[in-house]
């Protein structure tokens, strides 16, 4: 368990690696780590196989995505007076922006599949 | 480093220990790995309910100790940046899910980019909206336009369209936690009942925190939301600063 867990921390540290030095050619432009994921997607689309240690440390990575946000989100302290002295416009185009996006983009895709359960009958690679 | 700084020799009193122990790597990343554990203790017993989110309850946690104990954030990042680090692994694992629901996902891929288009544009333009209407001065508003993409990808839009990089990021992740809030309240108020649309959306609209979000709730509804959020990502580091010229 744990060793198949380390073998596929190695291969998406492998592939994190080339996005950090790919993202570098096109100035930042969008982040390494980004572009180590869609080069992964590529790579497991073409193999058209998922190995069991990719998947292991994925499934881990992934359950407790929560936690990685922690470190930057608590830098939010850094500018507590900042926000403070800006008011309270910017919380409240915040809290209508991202409440609009959510709702148009549901909507949207809820009246795009009415009668589609293409998910539930093609399986494919999902467990 | 001075290997006299790594023995605790002649420490004898508990403000000592504290002193030496607050200045090691080991203070911000135990209190990181601590403060999520109680945390998701606390978002598990509800039930996983909103308002009980671990980013959030944890972040308030650690912020409240930094303060009490007059620590600052370089110090605390010295040690939590190992947590942060693998923030950029956590993403390169998200072709994974990707990959399990590549056949469905191609099949889908028409709707799926325009309401990753439309839901890219509402957030754009009610936020720009509200911020201007409160009359919100110009780096404000510049900062909060790439607000629902992910942090790292908002910071570098906002430098290029005249906005602060650092508030991009608080702003970016304010989005996060308030999606993550919202989302089930909203998204059942609307009558979206299928995961697929539900997670989508959470991801165009609250990238990695409400993916995070997404994830905890159901796997499926975890894996368009990273699809959501990527799409979106993508889009808006070509897209955004061309549209912050066309309506400022």
């Amino acid at each position: 368990m744990l060793a198949s867990m380390i073998r596929g921390l190695a291969i998406l540290l492998i592939f994190q690696s080339i996005g950090e030095v790919a993202t570098r050619f096109i100035h930042g432009l969008i982040p390494g780590p980004v572009i180590g994921m869609i080069l992964l997607l590529v790579f497991l689309i073409v193999k058209k196989k998922i190995a069991p240690s990719i998947s292991t440390a994925a499934d881990g990575l992934l359950a407790h995505l929560a936690i990685f946000f922690i470190p930057a989100a608590v830098g939010v302290m850094l500018y507590v007076s900042e926000l403070a002295s800006a008011g309270a416009a910017w919380l409240l185009a915040i809290l209508l922006s991202t409440a609009a996006s959510m709702a148009i983009t549901a909507l949207l895709l809820k009246w795009f599949f009415k009668g589609d359960d293409s998910g539930a009958k093609k399986p494919d690679l999902s467990s | 480093m001075n290997p006299s700084t790594l023995l605790p020799v002649g420490i004898n009193n508990l403000a000592e220990i504290w002193v030496y122990l607050s200045a090691t790597p080991l203070f911000g990343l135990t209190l990181t790995l601590l403060a999520y554990v109680l945390a998701d203790m606390a978002y598990q017993r509800t039930n996983r309910h909103p308002l009980a989110n671990p980013v959030l309850i944890a972040v308030a946690t650690i912020i409240a100790v930094l303060t009490l104990t007059r620590t600052d954030y370089k110090t605390y990042f010295q040690g939590a940046q190992f947590v942060h680090f693998l923030l950029g692994t956590a993403t390169v694992a998200l072709a994974i899910p990707l990959a399990r629901l590549w056949n469905e996902l191609r099949a889908r891929a028409i709707p799926l980019l325009l309401a990753v288009l439309a839901g890219g544009a509402a957030s754009v333009l009610v936020a720009v909206g509200v911020a201007k209407l409160l009359s919100a001065p110009p780096t404000i508003v510049m900062s909060l336009l790439p607000k629902s993409v992910t942090a790292p990808i908002a910071m570098g839009i906002a430098e290029q369209i005249g906005g602060s990089p650092t508030l991009a990021a608080v702003f970016a992740i304010s989005t996060g936690i308030i999606g993550a809030l919202i989302a089930t309240p909203l998204l059942n108020l609307l009558g979206v009942r299928d995961w697929a649309a539900r997670g989508f959306a959470v991801g165009v609209a609250a990238h990695g925190i409400g993916t995070a979000r997404a994830y905890s709730v159901h796997p499926r509804a975890g894996a368009y939301a990273s699809l959501g959020m990527g799409l979106h990502a993508l889009l808006g580091a070509i897209t955004l600063p061309w549209l912050a010229k066309l309506i400022i």
